[in-house]
């Protein structure tokens, strides 16, 4: 056996460092860095001016602020809403429980395009809901709401998910003490619960508004696709690339990376953030 | 076939947690290596056990370097504080794994599972998996499966750390007896004395990676070579004063001091029941006022207040004696202190084992 | 107090009913216990009122509407040939996609969570990217890289190997957009495990081989076998990269959810839901398969286990 004093002294003593981190590191290069080289690559053989050109026009403008503006009202609608949830499942025995808790992670398990048709199913004109809005006046599918509602089914189960398990976890002591010290349950829910499932709701809140920034399959049935209307910036990039305009659909992917990349570096902060405040907790 | 230990140094990043560590095991005995948390006692047992790598020094067993070769090929015999068992197999598939991975033959694996399972006296469950066993039993299997391949040196980092107070009693004994019997060379790594007392033929006391003193119990527990193996080892009281050619003083009282000539100041170490009460003052006592009497089972713990020697200070009798002396929070009584223990120096190093702070 | 005082006090005050603990009831209840019934009905209320609108809505328009023609027109438009076609390469995909995502996940894991070393952090994230790009932007790429006009276009066409709008761009697309599902699951389950039984392992002799033959994936069978779930379902349903990516040739490279897409394009409703259909089954039998997973998992915990 050759000597094995130094040189593995610092990684641990068990076998297999070379061939298991060889494999990560082989495999990422491949999967992941190679993909965003190339668009890197892509990216720059623009101009800035003519990046500047595609990547501030009007469309895409208009694409931004649906993506980003229905992404953001959506994730605000779950997060109150998660927590709700959260908060039931966690803390109340009812018939069905156990069902409801298994279908919150039906939009995490479902084929976005059978998210997206069924979505159609039910707001459509002659759809299962869409049929009583219409009359009202109320548009939704084919526009910006229809949009925010399948942004908010597909972002159901992030704050979910995100906020139970702190909620299960919770030293009940706590809540305990507060009563015993005259809180009432309201004060103990805004004072005691709500400040230890903060960080973990807003993680969710993080994750839903990336998830919704990049959705695609779901969205693209219930939006209709109008350019400046209802056109998602994912779709964006679809249209340019079915016309071989590279060029076009790298730069404003590259606007949507910066924008995901930003969103993951600020979920890691909020999680190493949230395992900071919960060891203190 | 004697263990040496010669100048193990390690450090995890900036932090140094073995600092020049010389020690040495004898075939066949049982070293128990004692210490506080952090001191390096179970990096060092690791360290036997392959399963670290100093940054320098030098291990060998019975002549031969043990660094050169990896955990794997060491034979050595490893039992964790948290058992480490397999839970997905059962009590005989888990003593019988070291054999297996070796691939020896499965009659000769069927048999000395049987036999090990009967030394551990586990008899009828090698059958049950581990989350159906109690902890001692599974610490039981744990020691079974170190055995397995007769290894020639056993290491147990704090075996009966997680057990509650009575299994932890009986098993020491258990493997004291176990010990007697079989006469493997073995290291054990514990934080409580009175189980290193127990079960070790000899100790190694350490701290902040160091090796405070080495001996059997009764060396290190009458003479003790520093004021940490001394408080370590027990309450002590702490008295200040300095010496001077050979004698020692505290306030009016003069003890014999005779390897330490220059004059210094110093503190002098007196166990609880090496200071004697009395009603009326004798030579080379000081009075004090009892504070609280305390009766703990068998002897009784006297708290005292001597103003000029000792805010709190703790003395131990047993009950006759207690009983003869009759003492109630607030009475006056004479302490003399009978055997002391000298060391020099001016400051000591906060620690939460002594008995009196001054 | 004196021992006689104590006795004139008299016995202590039961404890409030709401604190006494039921015998079986599981702690986290006992808290709600407390809460006024009113309060309780209108928060469940209003929490089964958001799934129900958000949830069971969606689902239940999936299921009504593929079996609006009755069981045979559903058999027929899942059994037409294109259809076949269709679920024929989304399994071919999903076969090759799995393995790939589960080795490299498997030895993520063992990496990360096994050995200390400098730079893992930024491995995980670089483990997390796909999931945080949108699918688009994975199909996107491979375009750049292996299509007419890509990178490596010139040298495919010359050797004449098609990767876009072929069967190969597919794979490729979903092997990214499906990449850290087993990893992530493995990952913080091997983190919380601890080193100990397989550190026990190899100072008994075991190489590195059989430690992970036999203690360390039995041990982690539970989040293995869940994270090839996940995987798969992603695979099977990965609709935005494969579309970017395959070109829509009917019968040949249309999977599943693009067969779902063209359907519904030609107004082929009944037989577009129907089909969708099959993937709202798969997803059924993921949350199904999760269920049971956690429930195994935490039946091995129970009784005062080493976890």
């Amino acid at each position: 056996m050759r000597g094995v004093r130094r040189e593995r002294s610092g990684r641990g003593p068990l076998p297999g460092f070379g061939l298991s981190t060889g494999v990560t590191v082989f495999t990422l290069g491949l999967v992941v860095l190679l993909p965003l080289a190339a668009v890197a690559l892509q990216a720059s053989a623009l101009s800035p001016r003519k990046a500047w050109e595609i990547v501030a026009s009007p469309r895409a403008l208009a694409s931004y602020r649906l993506s980003f503006g229905a992404a953001a009202a959506a994730a605000a609608l779950n997060t109150p809403l998660g927590v709700l949830v959260a908060w039931v499942l966690a803390r109340y025995r009812f018939p069905g429980r156990a069902l409801f808790d298994a279908l919150v992670d039906l939009p995490f398990a479902l084929p976005t395009a059978v998210s997206g048709i069924a979505l159609l199913a039910v707001y459509a004109r002659t759809g299962w809901v869409g049929r009583w809005l219409a009359p009202l006046g109320i548009q939704t599918a084919f526009s910006p709401l229809g949009v925010v509602i399948a942004l908010t089914f597909i972002g159901l189960p992030f704050v979910v998910r995100a906020v139970q398990p702190v909620l299960e976890d919770a030293d009940l002591a706590v809540e305990e003490a507060a009563a015993v010290l005259g809180a009432t349950r309201g004060q103990t829910f805004a004072r005691v619960l709500l400040p230890t499932v903060a960080p973990s709701a807003l993680t969710g809140f993080a994750m839903a508004f990336a998830r919704g920034l990049g959705e695609y399959g779901s969205v693209v049935f219930v939006s209709g696709n109008m350019p400046m209307r209802t056109e998602i910036t994912p779709l964006l990039i679809v249209t340019r690339l079915e016309q071989y305009d590279y060029a076009g659909a790298t730069a404003i992917a590259v606007v949507m990376l910066l924008a995901s990349f930003g969103l993951l570096l600020a979920i890691h902060r909020l999680q190493a953030w949230t395992r900071l405040r919960a060891g203190i907790a | 076939m004697t263990i040496q230990v010669r100048g193990v140094s390690k450090s995890f990043g900036a932090q140094p947690v073995l600092r020049e560590v010389h020690l040495s095991v004898p075939e066949g005995e049982l070293v128990a290596l004692l210490g506080p948390s952090g001191c390096g006692k179970t990096t060092l047992l690791r360290i036997l056990a392959g399963l670290e790598v100093p940054d320098s020094g030098e291990v060998s067993h019975g002549g031969r370097a043990l660094l050169d070769r990896g955990a794997r090929e060491r034979n050595v015999g490893l039992v964790f504080q948290h058992y480490a068992l397999f839970r997905h197999m059962t009590v005989g598939e888990n003593v019988a794994f070291p054999l297996r991975v070796r691939k020896r033959p499965r009659a000769e694996v069927e048999a000395r599972v049987r036999e090990l399972v009967g030394l551990v006296q586990l008899e009828g469950l090698a059958g049950r998996y581990p989350h159906q066993l109690s902890g001692g039993q599974r610490q039981r299997v744990a020691l079974a499966r170190a055995l397995a391949t007769r290894p020639e040196v056993l290491l147990l980092d704090e075996p009966f750390g997680a057990l509650d107070a009575r299994v932890r009693q009986e098993l020491r004994r258990w493997l004291r007896r176990l010990h007697d019997e079989l006469h493997v060379t073995s290291v054990f790594v514990t934080h409580d004395q009175e189980e290193a007392f127990e079960v070790a033929d000899r100790v190694v006391l350490m701290n902040a990676g160091r090796v405070e003193q080495e001996g059997t119990p009764a060396q290190v527990f009458e003479e003790p070579a520093s004021p940490f193996v001394m408080r370590f080892l027990g309450a002590v009281n702490v008295f200040r004063g300095h010496v001077d050619g050979g004698r020692a003083w505290v306030g009016d009282l003069e003890f014999s001091a005779p390897a330490l000539a220059e004059r210094s100041p110093a503190h002098v170490f007196v166990r609880p029941h090496d200071l004697e009460l009395s009603s009326a003052p004798l030579p080379g006592s000081f009075p004090a006022r009892v504070e609280r009497v305390t009766v703990l089972g068998a002897s009784v713990r006297v708290e005292l207040r001597a103003p000029g020697y000792g805010e709190r200070l703790e003395a131990e009798l047993d009950l006759p004696r207690s009983h003869a002396l009759a003492l109630r929070p607030g009475d006056g009584i004479h302490v003399s202190p009978r055997r002391v223990r000298v060391f020099p120096g001016h400051d000591l190093e906060p620690d939460s084992l002594t008995a009196s702070a001054l | 107090m004196k021992a006689a005082e104590l006795v004139e006090a008299g016995p202590p005050a039961p404890p409030p009913p709401a604190l006494a603990l039921a015998p079986g009831a599981r702690a986290r209840f006992r808290r709600a216990e407390e809460d006024p019934p009113w309060a309780r009905r209108t928060l469940i209320g209003a929490a089964l009122l958001f799934l129900a609108v958000f949830l069971l809505l969606p689902a239940a328009a999936v299921l009504g509407e593929a079996f609006r023609g009755g069981l045979w027109a559903w058999a027929q438009a899942v059994t037409e040939p294109e259809a076949r076609a269709a679920i024929r390469l989304t399994l071919l995909v999903a076969a090759i996609a799995v393995p790939l995502n589960t080795a490299f996940g498997l030895a993520a894991a063992w990496s990360v969570t096994r050995f200390r070393y400098p730079g893992k952090s930024l491995l995980l994230a670089l483990i997390d990217l796909p999931f945080g790009v949108s699918p688009v932007i994975a199909g996107m790429s491979v375009v750049l890289l292996f299509g007419a006009r890509g990178l490596l276009g010139p040298w495919l066409q010359a050797h004449g190997l098609k990767v876009v709008f072929a069967v190969p761009g597919i794979v490729l697309a979903t092997v990214f957009v499906t990449f850290p599902y087993v990893a992530r699951e493995l990952i913080p389950f091997m983190q919380a495990q601890g080193t100990e039984e397989e550190e026990a392992a190899l100072v008994m002799g075991a190489s590195g081989w059989q430690i992970l033959r036999r203690v360390t994936l039995p041990n982690v069978r539970w989040s293995l076998l869940y994270g090839i779930i996940l995987c798969n379902a992603r695979a099977m349903g990965e609709f935005g990269a494969v579309s970017v990516v395959s070109g829509h040739i009917r019968g040949l490279t249309d999977t599943i959810p693009l067969h779902v897409e063209i359907l519904y394009s030609e107004y082929a409703f009944r037989a577009a839901f129907a089909v969708a259909s099959l993937l709202f089954l798969l997803a059924l039998l993921t949350l199904a398969a999760k269920r049971a997973l956690r429930w195994s998992q935490r039946r091995e915990r129970r009784p005062g286990g080493e976890a």
